[in-house]
C-alpha cells in the first residue's frame, strides 16, 4: 500500500515534468542556453569583419575599463567607456527617484478613492504600460522636437524666441525614460498602500503628529516593501534600457544598451559587447537578489 | 467611520500630482494620435481633418509586408507559448511541491529578469552560429526567441485562473469514474479557458510589440512592423507613423481590456 503511494507519487513528479518540458526547451534554445554561449564568446578574439575567432583572449574583460594605446601599447583607463556607464547609472537612478516622487502621490490617490472607482485608476495607469513603449517614446519625440508642439506652443505664445534643441540629450532620456516607467513604480506603491491600515493615520494625528512626520514616521516605514519593489522594476528595465535612449538620446547621448549594439554594428567587437552584456546582467541580477532578500525579511516580520 | 477614514488619509497636494500625471501619461499619446488625422505635414501644426496618412499608409506595400510578417510572428509565437504555459501551469499549480519545482518556476519567469539587450545580444551570437552552420535564414528564428519571451506573460494569467479555481468539481468529476483525460477536457479546460485566452492575448501584444530582441534576431529583409517603424522614425516624420502607431495602440487597447474583462474577479 505505502509502496503503491510512492511509485503514484514519483509517477505524478515524472508527469510534472513532461508538461514543464516544452517551456523548458523553448526557454533553454530561445532565452536561457544562449547567454552561456554569450559567456563563451566575451573570452575570444574580434573576427575582422564582426564575429569571433576562436582564440582564448581576456582582452573583452579588460577592455570594459581600459583601452590599449595605438602606439605603446600601454593600458589607460577608457574615459569615453565610464562616461556612458557613469550616464546609464546617473541617469537610471534620477528616473528611479523621479518617478518615486511623482508617483508615490499619484499610487496614494488611487488607494483613496472609493473601491468601485480604483479599478478604473488603476486601468488607467495600466494602459499605458502595457502599450508599445516604442510608440510612447516616440510621442514624446514628437512632443520636444524643434519643429514639435513644446516649441511652437513656447514660440507661439513669446516665451522663447528659438526652439529649444530638447531632443537628443540628456534632459530627453531622463524624461522620456520616466514616461515609459512611471506605471512600473506606481503598481507596486499601489499594492503597498492599499493594505496600508488608515487607522494609523488618525492614531499619529490624534498624538499630535504633524503631516510630515505622519508621511516619514508611518507612511513610508509600513509600505517600504512598495518602495523598494518599485524602485528596483524602475532602476533595472532604465540601466538595460535601448529603445528610448535611442530615440530620444541620438547617437551621442548612448547608454550601455546603446553601446553594446554598437559592439555588433559598426564597432565589430563581438567579444566586449559579449563581456558588457554580462557584466550589465550581474549587476542586474545583484539588484534582484537585493530586492528578494528585503522582500523575504520584510515577510518574516509581517 | 468610512468618511472620517477618508479626511485623515487626505494629503495635501496628492489629487493634484495624481492628476498632473494622469494628463501627461496621456497627452503625449493624444497628440500623436490627434496628428495622425492632420491634412497638413506638420506634427504641430493643426491644418483641418484628413484620413490622408491612414490611405498612404494602407497604400504602402512595404507597411502591408511588415505588418503581416508581424501578425504571422505574433500569431504563431502566442500559440506556441500559450501551449507550453498552459501545460507548464497545470504541472506547477495545485500540485504537490516537488524537487526542481522553483526551479522551473524561475526559468519560467527568467524573460521577465534578463534585460532585453542582453537577451537580444545572446541571440544574435546564438543564431549568426546557427545560420552559418545550417544556412538556414527564415523567420523560425524569431518564432522561436517570441515563443521564449512570451511564456512568462502567457503563463502567469492562466496559473492565476488555476489557483483561483475549485477542485471538488474535478475530484466530483474523478469520483464519477471520469478518466484523468475526460476530467481534463470536459472540466478543468473548459474553467480555465478564460485564463488560457487571457494569457495568449498577452502574449500577442508582448511578441507585436518587441522591438529590441527582433531587431538582433531578425534576418536581413525581415522587419517587423515595429522595426520598421523604427527606422522610419529616424529617417524622417510624416503622419504616416502617426497613422500606423494610432492603428497598433488601438489595437493594444481593444486586446487589454478584453483581457482585464476576462480576468476580473467576480464581487
Amino acid at each position: 500500500m505505502r509502496e503503491t503511494e510512492a511509485t503514484r507519487e514519483a509517477a505524478q513528479v515524472r508527469r510534472n515534468w513532461l508538461l514543464s518540458l516544452p517551456a523548458l526547451l523553448l526557454l533553454a534554445a530561445g532565452a536561457i542556453g544562449p547567454l552561456f554561449i554569450m559567456l563563451i564568446y566575451s573570452f575570444l578574439t574580434p573576427g575582422k569583419y564582426g564575429n569571433v575567432e576562436w582564440i582564448f583572449s581576456l582582452d573583452a574583460w579588460r577592455g570594459i575599463l581600459f583601452t590599449r594605446d595605438i602606439f605603446d601599447e600601454t593600458l589607460k583607463l577608457a574615459d569615453a567607456h565610464l562616461t556612458i556607464f557613469w550616464r546609464s547609472v546617473r541617469l537610471s537612478f534620477l528616473t528611479t527617484v523621479f518617478t518615486f516622487v511623482v508617483g508615490f502621490p499619484t499610487a496614494w490617490f488611487i488607494a483613496t478613492r472609493p473601491p468601485r472607482w480604483r479599478a478604473f485608476w488603476l486601468f488607467l495607469i495600466t494602459i499605458p504600460f502595457w502599450t508599445n513603449l516604442l510608440i510612447r517614446t516616440f510621442a514624446i519625440n514628437q512632443i520636444i522636437r524643434n519643429e514639435g508642439f513644446l516649441n511652437t506652443f513656447l514660440i507661439k505664445i513669446g516665451v522663447i524666441s528659438e526652439p529649444l534643441n530638447l531632443l537628443y540629450t540628456d534632459l530627453a532620456v531622463f524624461l522620456g525614460m520616466t514616461y515609459v516607467y512611471l506605471p512600473l513604480m506606481v503598481l507596486p506603491l499601489y499594492a503597498a498602500i492599499e493594505r496600508f491600515d488608515h487607522r494609523l493615520l488618525e492614531a499619529g494625528y490624534d498624538l499630535y503628529a504633524s503631516r510630515l512626520a505622519v508621511l516619514r514616521r508611518i507612511i513610508f516605514p509600513t509600505v517600504k516593501p512598495g518602495i523598494i519593489a518599485g524602485s528596483i522594476l524602475v532602476f533595472i528595465p532604465s540601466l538595460g534600457a535601448y529603445v528610448t535612449p535611442r530615440i530620444l538620446g541620438g547617437g551621442r547621448n548612448m547608454m550601455i544598451g546603446n553601446f553594446i549594439d554598437l559592439q555588433f554594428g559598426q564597432g565589430r567587437n563581438w567579444p566586449l559587447g559579449a563581456s558588457l552584456s554580462v557584466m550589465l546582467l550581474v549587476v542586474v541580477t545583484a539588484a534582484l537578489l537585493i530586492y528578494v532578500r528585503f522582500a523575504n525579511r520584510d515577510r518574516g516580520h509581517g | 467611520m468610512a468618511s472620517r477614514t477618508f479626511t485623515a488619509s487626505r494629503l495635501p497636494g496628492f489629487a493634484t500630482v495624481a492628476i498632473v500625471v494622469f494628463i501627461a501619461l496621456y497627452m503625449p499619446i493624444a497628440m500623436l494620435m490627434i496628428y495622425s488625422f492632420n491634412a497638413g505635414d506638420s506634427i504641430a501644426i493643426w491644418d483641418g481633418f484628413s484620413f490622408q496618412w491612414y490611405e498612404r499608409a494602407w497604400e504602402n506595400e512595404k507597411v502591408k509586408e511588415v505588418t503581416i510578417r508581424s501578425l504571422v510572428i505574433a500569431g504563431s509565437a502566442a500559440t506556441i507559448s500559450t501551449v507550453a504555459a498552459t501545460m507548464a501551469a497545470l504541472a506547477t499549480t495545485r500540485k504537490k511541491p516537488f524537487r526542481g519545482q522553483t526551479g522551473i518556476y524561475v526559468a519560467i519567469n527568467q524573460p521577465l529578469m534578463v534585460p532585453e539587450i542582453v537577451t537580444a545580444v545572446a541571440l544574435l551570437i546564438f543564431f549568426a552560429a546557427i545560420k552559418v552552420a545550417t544556412g538556414y535564414q527564415g523567420l523560425g528564428y524569431l518564432i522561436l526567441a517570441h515563443s521564449a519571451f512570451c511564456i512568462p506573460f502567457a503563463y502567469l494569467p492562466i496559473r492565476a485562473r488555476l489557483e483561483g479555481m475549485d477542485l471538488t468539481l474535478e475530484t466530483a468529476a474523478a469520483d464519477l469514474y471520469a478518466t484523468p483525460w475526460w476530467t481534463f477536457r470536459r472540466v478543468t479546460l473548459p474553467l480555465l479557458a478564460p485564463g488560457i485566452v487571457a494569457g495568449m492575448m498577452l502574449a500577442f501584444v508582448t511578441s507585436l510589440d518587441d522591438v529590441v530582441i527582433t531587431l538582433f534576431v531578425k534576418s536581413a529583409g525581415q522587419d517587423t512592423l515595429p522595426t520598421y517603424l523604427l527606422a522610419q522614425i529616424r529617417r524622417q516624420v510624416t503622419g504616416e507613423v502617426n497613422a500606423i502607431s494610432t492603428v497598433l495602440l488601438a489595437l493594444t487597447v481593444i486586446l487589454l481590456t478584453t483581457f482585464f474583462l476576462l480576468t476580473r474577479k467576480r464581487s
